[in-house]
């Protein structure tokens, strides 16, 4: 490990230079059970307890591989719009590590689950379609706890529950060209995979891990500079500074005249640093080869087809359908897509309601401003979808003004009673007898003849005056639409 | 009673005259192999208690008027790379001292589902990595029929307890040549299924593509049974065939008048003078079975050795690096860092064939190797299946010898590992291959050393194999 002071370039050297980034993207499958034997994957169990001989790694066990797991890394190779093999090939990645009971990772190497997808984003403004080299299938190894015990100098503990979990690793190309770029992949990526339900993505879980291959190039220059692996970046935060960090340490050396190793670094999160792990010299030799114990992985066209219809509509696929379908603007199918939960919550309010794009604004901003300050989320939501459905139809109706509403929703939110049942109780009811606005704008009139003399004068706008006095005296519940037409025609 | 001459039909008829019950049996048979074994030191352990349990729910099972199974009451032993629950199993390692498995292979169970009587754990060469038995960390297997001469490996301990009437039958398992080497060392049946016959499940791998369990027993009919009960897909091994399981017994019946042998003129070169004599009268006598024989070439048959050895060695340097000390392996007492559990364990706890297999493995698979290597192998083992499955288009087996020679003595060719890699030349194209083999007794050399020949079948075709064995046996084969 490195501790002298490391220089950093500065951002006119660092303009000079084109970065190049490559991400490997670790993600935990959503199966109930591990890859390759029936234990249950559980987070937070006692150590060593959700176990087999199989996940152990015991003499003469043998994998066998989960039908479930294949099947959602087939739907993420689709969401990724990566091509799945007829076959492909289960390989050995041989090392020694406590947490690796077998000494062998089963994982895939020449021939992987899917390969040529991609990712589109938008980065600072600009889309870029990010291309996907792979996606391939493995076990995940277990967990060692190197301190936190009364003989941790001595020891190190290892527990096996999440040995055998099923992963995907996704590798994209080597074309990110900022630590932005590399961030919006993550968060595209992330969000698609969760919109699929192939992961829960929990980063705090280990169920999203990411590496990121970094290396430098001076502005021009077609071949590649030499590389550094960033590994454990546990927050897609981490990812975005880590290279920046790296990209600045990279340029740094080369302008100084120094190589760069090539090496696997970690990030520090408290310095904000990469420090070196292991050079490339030290590198492991992980000698793959075909995995004896698993056959070839076959799937057929009528496999594949069956486990492509049963996938959810995708992100970008379901914005186009709010769009056209719904009316709504870019933006709103931007918001209400934003998750899987958040999108079938608004359909539900749609459809329910029968006013989409009404219901759009009450559970993209009036509801969601509610979950916000609660530190709550869509699916967490009090108020259910029918109930604002509920709601909406209300207002729709003209049977509730928006500003009443707007008070009806908290108390919904807060008591879970429904929009009608506090409309009634409140006598909130929108007045929408004009025999009985007409007595009031004849009132409100009456009360104000300074104004009333103004308008007649030519002018207009202190009709808005009257609307609003008007409400006053309503309480809101005048549809400010009918009361103006109304004080129009008393006025004029 | 006297247990050396039982088979699985007498302890049938036994059990149902009442002559005698299970429990009777299993006490004599555990009394008499503790009694002989100094001699062989075929038995690493005995189970008595689970024996004797297994005895006792044959005799309620006979009690009730049930079916007790196709094996019930017959006294088994079970080579020591295969795992019992709650039975340590060693695979005559040191680095196994103290595993006791907390579960059963597949083959075991269904052993015992079938009313075997497992009497012990059985010997042999360190992770089944031997041509002697000499590789044990528990010290050889002698053979019974010459007591300073080895019993051949890997699985000498089984065969031996076989030859030497200390099991009826008994579970080893073959990656080269380990089942067929020594029954043919011993004078008994030892047969090598077909790849995927019988599940993996619970065998402790050397090299997985390789690895198969196969019975041994002192006839073919009872070989033939045992197979039968262990044979079938498992759910637990992926490598299992789907393939059903016929019934062996119509085909040990038939004549084998027309059927048409193959000999493999590769396999005749370099045996000694009495193997040759041996093999060559029992090949007379099938034809005066009415087998026709054909001389036929399988032309890949030289590279079979570098090949093997490239594809155990690689296969077994992976499946070996569970054994590092962390779970269920002796630690080296040594070890003060994580590096030195590692190299200090597998220094203390692994035998010298073993490191040394493990090495060309790595090395083998290594980057800028693994082509020259590994894939040229596997390449070379595609054409070794060729030349069977074109041998098979013209002949309905093939026969050859099982050994260049009858069993040496104890540390002749300890000192040379290629001279004892040559013991398997017969055997490993076979094993590559995948295809069903078997070695049955075809007499003796003149100082009364057994010699074993062997029969190579097509895929998956067990009744033909076993036609011409039976055939072969009831000729008088055996003792020709």
């Amino acid at each position: 490990m490195s501790s002298s002071a490391p220089t950093l370039a500065t951002p006119e050297m660092i303009a000079r230079y084109e970065t190049v980034i490559g991400l490997e993207v670790h993600c935990q499958l959503a199966t109930s059970t591990k890859i390759f034997c029936n234990c249950p994957i559980e987070f937070g169990s006692a150590p060593n307890t959700n176990v087999c001989p199989v996940c152990l790694g015991m003499p003469g066990a043998l994998p066998v591989l989960s039908r479930h797991a294949v099947e959602l890394a087939i739907q993420a190779s689709l969401a990724l719009n990566c091509q799945v093999r007829g076959a492909s090939i289960f390989a050995r990645k041989n090392y020694f590590y406590p947490d690796l009971p077998k000494g062998y990772q089963i994982s895939q190497y020449d021939r992987p689950l899917s390969e040529h997808g991609w990712l589109d984003v938008v980065a600072d403004g600009t889309p870029k379609r990010i291309g996907i080299t792979r996606v391939h299938m493995e076990d995940d190894a277990g967990k060692s706890t190197h301190d936190g015990y009364r003989d941790s100098d001595d020891y190190t503990y290892v527990d096996l529950n999440r040995t055998g979990a099923p992963l995907i690793e996704i590798v994209s190309e080597p074309v990110m060209r900022s630590s932005e770029e590399a961030f919006q992949y993550l968060t595209e990526m992330k969000q698609i995979l969760q919109y699929v339900g192939v992961s829960a993505c929990d980063m705090e879980k280990g169920q999203l891990r990411c590496d990121a291959n970094v290396s430098v190039r001076p502005r021009g220059q077609q071949e590649l500079g030499t590389k550094a692996e960033l590994k454990n970046l546990n927050s897609f935060r981490f990812v975005k500074q880590a290279i920046d960090y790296e990209v600045a340490r990279q340029v740094a050396l080369i302008e100084s005249g120094e190589k760069i190793r090539q090496e696997t670094r970690l990030y520090n999160v408290d310095l904000g640093e990469t420090f070196a792990m292991r050079s490339k010299e030290q590198a492991h030799d992980y000698r793959y080869f075909p995995e004896p114990d698993l056959l070839p992985l076959k799937i057929s066209d009528e496999w594949l087809s069956g486990v492509r219809a049963a996938m959810p509509e995708l992100p970008t696929a379901k914005r186009k359908r709010f769009v056209e379908e719904f009316g709504l603007s870019e933006y709103d199918a931007q918001v209400l897509t934003q998750t899987r939960a958040m999108a079938e919550f608004y359909e539900t309010v749609a459809g329910a309601s029968g006013n989409p794009k009404l219901a759009a604004g009450w559970t993209s901003v009036e509801l969601m401003s509610l979950l916000k300050a609660d530190g709550k989320e869509i699916d967490q939501s009090p108020v259910p979808a029918v109930r604002l459905a509920e709601l909406v139809s209300l207002i729709a109706r003209g049977e509730l003004t928006g500003k009443i509403a707007k008070d009806v929703l908290p108390k919904m939110y807060k008591t879970g009673d429904s929009a009608q049942a506090i409309v009634e109780r409140e006598g909130l009811k929108a007045i929408s007898d004009t025999g009985a606005l007409e007595k009031i704008a004849d009132e409100v009139i009456a009360n104000n003849p300074k104004q009333v003399e103004q308008y007649r004068g030519g002018k207009t706008s202190v009709l808005a005056f009257f609307v609003g006095q008007l409400m006053k005296a309503t309480r809101g519940q005048a549809d400010p639409p009918t009361a103006s037409e109304i004080l129009k025609r008393k006025l004029g | 009673m006297d247990v050396r001459n039982l088979t699985i039909s007498t302890i049938r008829e036994g059990l149902a005259a009442k002559r005698f019950s299970a429990t009777e049996l299993t006490q004599d048979a555990l009394s008499f192999a503790a009694a002989e074994n100094p001699k062989t030191n075929a038995f690493l352990a005995f189970s008595p208690e689970r024996a004797l349990a297994a005895a006792g729910r044959v005799d309620d099972k006979l009690a009730r008027g049930e079916d007790p199974g196709a094996l019930a009451g017959v006294p088994v032993s079970v080579k020591d790379v295969i795992v019992t629950k709650g039975l340590t199993t060693t695979c005559g390692s040191k680095i196994l001292e103290t595993f006791i498995p907390p579960y059963d292979a597949t083959a075991v169970e269904r052993l015992e589902a079938a009313g075997g009587i497992i009497l012990g754990k059985a010997n042999c060469d360190e992770f089944a990595m031997g041509s002697s038995n000499e590789n044990s960390a528990y010290g050889p297997v002698r053979n019974p029929v010459a007591l300073d001469r080895v019993p051949g490996g890997s699985s000498g301990g089984p065969a031996a307890t076989v030859a030497q009437g200390t099991s009826v039958v008994a579970l080893g398992s073959d990656t080269g040549g380990s089942i067929r080497q020594p029954a043919s060392f011993c004078g008994v049946v030892g047969v090598t299924p077909t790849y995927g016959r019988v599940s993996r499940y619970g065998l402790v791998a050397f090299a997985s593509s390789l690895d198969h369990i196969g019975p041994f027993a002192r006839n073919v009919e009872d070989a033939a049974t045992l197979l039968q009960t262990i044979a079938g897909r498992d759910a637990m091994d992926s490598t299992s065939a789907f393939a059903p399981v016929p019934d062996y017994g119509p085909a040990m019946r038939k004549d084998v008048k027309g059927f048409r042998i193959g000999l493999p003129k590769e396999y005749f070169a370099g045996l000694a003078n009495e193997t040759r004599d041996q093999i060559e009268k029992g090949i007379d006598l099938l034809r005066q079975s009415g087998c026709e024989t054909v001389e036929i070439s399988l032309p890949h048959t030289e590279y079979a050795i570098a090949c093997y050895y490239i594809v155990c060695t690689a296969e077994a340097s992976a499946n070996l690096a569970r054994y590092d000390g962390v779970r269920y392996t002796m630690r080296s007492a040594q070890a003060k860092t994580l590096s030195e559990m590692y190299k200090l364990t597998r220094g203390e706890g692994f035998g010298a064939e073993v490191k040394r297999r493990i090495m060309l493995g790595t090395y083998v698979l290594s980057a800028g190797y693994y082509d020259a290597y590994y894939l040229k192998a596997q390449r070379v083992r595609a054409l070794i299946a060729r030349d069977f499955s074109r041998a098979f288009e013209q002949v309905d087996a093939l026969i050859a010898p099982v050994s260049p020679f009858p069993a040496f003595r104890l540390g002749e060719k300890l000192d040379d590992p290629l001279e004892m890699y040559l013991s398997d030349i017969y055997t490993i194209t076979g094993s590559l291959a995948g295809i069903p083999c078997m070695s049955v007794p075809c007499g003796t050399t003149g100082a009364g050393l057994p010699v074993g020949v062997q029969i190579l079948a097509r895929h998956f075709d067990e009744p033909g194999m076993f036609r011409l064995a039976a055939a072969f046996e009831r000729s008088g084969g055996f003792q020709v």
